[in-house]
């Protein structure tokens, strides 16, 4: 893992701590961009942590570019040195796999699929091996997810699975973007999860929707009033399968303010995780019973 | 006061200088695609540079007065007129309560700025007036302008009539139009050969060119340096795994038609990106029509400074101009 900077134009450096996903990237992009806010560099207007990297932004007629990333490329001990661990929260998310609303788009979209003859959870499943559709849904369910990045559009979180890296399910994007996707879709391309916080234009397989939404500029929804967008990187979320009687539910519950998600507040160790992972999301799901 | 819109023309926002700070959520800065024409616009009315206009693509709205006030219309040669009768282009003029606001077919450039004293008052989001219609943020309910919307403006103090911003002092892009790029980012994936082609070769403005990104065709097909794709990544070698983007920066999905992302840029993605358009010219791709010819030209960070701070003083000597 080598560390490459980067200028974005004259505004912006870019910093890109590995070239391949991993959770080290992740948690080293993570720590150094929050070093990069700690540091409060005079300048500094932008600090957008990625998957395994991050961006900084800054008005060039307050630091200069070159003095701009001297105080960046500074900081990267401090990344180095600081603890992979977090204070963060894990959050439940339910999700109406094989729903008819992506059912409807996905085929409304076929000629732009790798395999317009099934649904996009055939085609996921069998590339990944799964004997079938339910097999890997509870594989995509079962472990948790860090949210790794927010971003593309509103709210947007990009999220990894917690899981060894042969365990990890991979499929590509369409072949050609969609220009419709559902609101609230839970997502899949390269080896990424994601919820779809609007409706709009995208290129990730779909496999269901949420009822929970986590983008509201309205703010009328009632846990995202203090700010509009739900998702924060480092959060740790637990996709949770239900149906659409649960689905009708928890979509009556938004609408009249008596939903709320259920969350508890974790602590998250690289070190530890990567000694068991198994061990190491029981606990972290199993806070969510004690909540 | 309140302006009534009676044709919104093509596709018409409200836009001041955007909502800085939420570009790590995914929300962009947004604001006017030329900041230098809405700025003078609004200092050629008396406001503060960053109130709230419209900005208007290709088409020009017909907006009805209900008190007078002073209007100033900058960027794009979008031919202006009050009741009928013409008014200059980057110049100051009255419009009377009762009198109605219109344009003719668009001479050159693409969008136009249109300023009025006291500044439009639409509740703001995030800290902006500025319409994000993929949020739903700012403008009118998040959306660009309807017939029938009414549009509050605020209290401005009025200033004479007639000041200008004369030929000279005003910013349009030359044809070909000359975009300058630092290059950087992920520049090292492209062959060298592909490096010095993307800069060789005749682009042009494609039909895909809005807010979020613009669109160029024309060049060869990009190469890349072969390697074995990163894990997740995806496999097409113009994949990355995803990353933040910049705005200015040229992603080349399939190394087929270079995107250059824009003031309502998605933040992030997993294509390869080449450099960023310096941030000196970004102004002058929004004044670009689908099918202008552009070169890219390849610069280094010093020149990327200096015409930044050529940019400020064509701004400072705007203001001094105008008093």
């Amino acid at each position: 893992m080598k560390t490459r900077y980067t200028y974005g134009g004259d505004e912006h450096i870019y910093v890109e701590m590995d070239d391949e996903m991993s959770l080290d990237a992740f948690f080293k992009s993570l720590s150094m961009s929050n070093a990069v806010r700690e540091a409060d560099i005079n300048g500094v207007t932008e600090i957008c942590p990625a998957n395994a990297s991050f961006q900084v932004r800054f008005d060039p007629d307050v630091i200069a570019p070159e003095e701009m990333m001297r105080r960046v490329q500074e900081l990267e001990h401090k990344a180095e040195d600081a603890e992979k661990q977090m204070a963060t929260r894990i959050i439940e998310i339910p999700v109406y796999y094989q729903d008819p609303w992506t059912h409807e788009t996905l085929m409304r979209f076929r000629e732009r699929h790798q395999d317009p003859s099934g649904t996009d959870l055939d085609y996921a499943a069998r590339i990944n091996g799964f004997d079938s559709v339910e097999a890997f849904i509870e594989a995509h369910h079962s472990q948790p997810w860090f949210v790794s990045m927010v971003g593309f559009v509103a709210g947007l979180p990009f999220l990894y699975q917690l899981v060894e890296r042969d365990k990890q399910l991979q499929v590509p994007k369409y072949l050609r973007p969609r220009t419709d996707t559902p609101k609230l879709t839970v997502g899949y391309g390269g080896c990424f999860s994601c919820i779809y916080s609007v409706r709009g234009a995208g290129g990730y397989q779909m496999f269901g929707v949420t009822p929970m939404p986590i983008f509201d500029p309205e703010q009328k929804v009632k846990y995202l009033q203090d700010f509009m967008v739900f998702f924060k990187p480092g959060d740790i979320v637990k996709f949770k399968p239900i149906d659409r009687e649960e689905y009708d539910r928890i979509v009556a519950a938004v609408e009249v303010g008596t939903y709320a998600p259920r969350i508890a507040e974790v602590d998250f160790d690289l070190e530890a995780f990567n000694a068991d992972m198994v061990g190491t999301n029981r606990k972290l799901m199993e806070a969510l019973n004690v909540a | 006061m309140s302006l009534k819109i009676v044709n919104p023309g093509l596709s018409t926002s409200i836009q001041d200088l955007g909502r800085p700070g939420y570009f790590h959520l995914g929300i962009p800065i947004g604001g006017a695609m030329d900041r230098f024409a809405l700025r003078a616009a609004n200092m050629l009315v008396g406001n503060p540079e960053g109130a709230a206009g419209l900005e208007a693509v290709f088409m020009g709205p017909v907006i009805q007065f209900d008190k007078t006030a002073l209007v100033a219309v900058t960027g794009a040669d979008l031919p202006v007129k009050v009741d009928g009768e013409p008014r200059a282009g980057w110049t100051a003029f009255i419009v009377k309560a009762g009198q109605t606001l219109s344009f003719d077919f668009l001479k050159s450039g693409a969008r136009a700025y249109i300023a009025i004293s006291g500044g439009i008052d639409t509740p703001e989001a995030l800290g902006s007036r500025s319409t994000y219609p993929i949020g739903a943020l700012g403008g009118i309910n998040g959306r660009n302008i309807q017939a029938g919307d009414v549009l509050p403006i605020g209290e401005g103090d009025m200033i004479e009539e007639g000041q200008s911003v004369p030929v000279e002092m005003r910013r349009l892009p030359g044809t070909p139009a000359e975009l300058r790029v630092l290059p950087g980012l992920y520049w090292h994936r492209l062959t060298e050969a592909a490096q010095n082609g993307f800069f060789e070769d005749d682009w042009a403005v494609a039909l895909e060119a809005d807010r979020m990104g613009y669109r160029f065709k024309g060049g060869r097909p990009l190469e890349f340096v072969e390697r074995e794709q990163p894990f997740g990544a995806g496999a097409d070698p113009s994949n990355i795994v995803d990353g933040c983007y910049s705005y200015g920066s040229i992603q080349v999905p399939g190394g087929l038609e270079p995107i250059v992302l824009h003031r309502d840029a998605v933040s992030g993605g997993g294509y390869f990106t080449l450099g960023a358009i310096i941030s000196a010219d970004m102004d002058l791709i929004g004044q670009l029509q689908p099918h202008t010819p552009v070169k890219f030209r390849k610069v280094e960070m010093a020149e990327a400074t200096t015409a930044r701070k050529a940019r400020k003083k064509m701004l400072s000597d705007i203001r001094a101009h105008l008093g």
